[in-house]
């Protein structure tokens, strides 16, 4: 199961990043292909980036939501919202476990040999703040003499931005090199303390940071796929604790907000079978035959 | 004999809500701005702007 997913994961990275001619043309994708929404954490400056990213997107369009309403366009977010929205009803985090090239990053570096640090708990409402004032309140609220606001999660925060546009477009266009100055140093160092923490705790930025994490976890009780416990099969060994990555309790805390979904309880813990997905509150599959116990 | 299960509503009734946003976006045109939006260099992004 693992390894296949390693395979969606790396699937993914090469659709939303599907556009490999960008050495020769010198320049991003510009196709009509940006108008579909990339699931996961994915900047649309990467040169390679065939998708919009959701945060991006809504950041700009909450920034120049004043413009728009003076100028007679009701560009709000809907459309970005809707389509966040309906990808975090139907899957939950399963996109972060599944479908996140920056989740596959940190997935890759916490492989490096080292010892292993856990995250407090308290931490990871990090991602709730970033993603109620980084993406929704100061766009909105703090604006220039033109009344437009900054995308300030993407300026001052984004290390998935520093290092898929950041690093690359900076190394395609050499004339941006001369307008580089503290903006980027700060975000080339959040990437790098990111990275860093990344080998010795797992998924750092997804559990502490990631807005869009934060508005898929708002789903993961609620949505249309979700990774279920029978709690008749469920023995209570504490199996599932073990292998956790993001370190939930799943058979305690079943639709945790924390769970990633990548499934690694049900495929590497439980010899019970006890944990599985479900759609609409239906089992996937059929369950396999539990031991019984024969009565004395 | 064994329960049967309910169907959960809830996340229909999500997909619906938030396909209806979508579609209020698409009507009014928000797709454009998106794409014009992603299409350029986001310098923020970058680290510049």
């Amino acid at each position: 199961m693992q390894s296949i997913r390693k395979w969606v994961q790396t699937i993914w990275i090469f659709l939303v990043n599907g556009y490999w001619a960008f050495p020769f043309t010198g320049n991003m994708y510009q196709g009509p292909l940006k108008v579909i929404c990339s699931p996961g954490l994915n900047c649309y400056s990467c040169p390679a980036a065939t998708t919009y990213c959701p945060l991006g997107s809504l950041q700009q369009l909450l920034g120049g939501i004043r413009y728009s309403l003076q100028s007679g366009q009701y560009y709000i977010g809907t459309f970005v919202v809707g389509w966040m929205g309906i990808l975090g009803a139907t899957f939950g985090r399963f996109i972060c476990g599944w479908a996140c090239p920056f989740g596959l990053f940190q997935e890759l570096l916490h492989k490096i040999p080292s010892k292993k640090y856990s995250i407090p708990k308290a931490l990871n409402w990090g991602k709730y703040l970033f993603l109620l004032f980084f993406v929704i309140i100061l766009p909105l609220v703090v604006v220039d003499q033109f009344g437009l606001g900054a995308p300030w999660f993407c300026k001052y925060v984004c290390p998935a931005g520093a290092l898929e546009a950041g690093i690359p477009m900076v190394l395609l266009m050499p004339d941006l090199r001369s307008t580089l100055g503290l903006l980027y140093i700060n975000k080339i160092a959040i990437l790098v303390g990111f990275t860093i923490w990344s080998v010795f705790a797992s998924r750092p930025f997804c559990r502490t940071t990631c807005p869009l994490g934060a508005f898929y976890a708002l789903f993961n009780r609620f949505s249309l796929i979700q990774l279920q416990l029978d709690e008749d099969a469920c023995t209570n060994c504490k199996a599932c604790h073990k292998v956790c990555p993001v370190e939930i309790r799943f058979n305690e805390t079943p639709g945790s907000s924390e769970c990633i979904n990548c499934m690694k309880c049900a495929s590497d813990a439980c010899t019970f079978d006890a944990i599985h997905i479900a759609i609409a509150g239906h089992r996937l599959g059929a369950a396999k035959n539990k031991p019984t116990t024969v009565p004395s | 004999m064994k329960e049967k299960k309910k169907i959960q509503k809830i996340p229909f009734i999500l997909l619906v809500f938030f396909l209806t946003l979508w579609m209020i976006g698409l009507a009014v045109g928000e797709p454009t701005r998106v794409l014009e939006q992603a299409k350029s260099i986001c310098l923020s992004c970058i680290g510049i702007g």
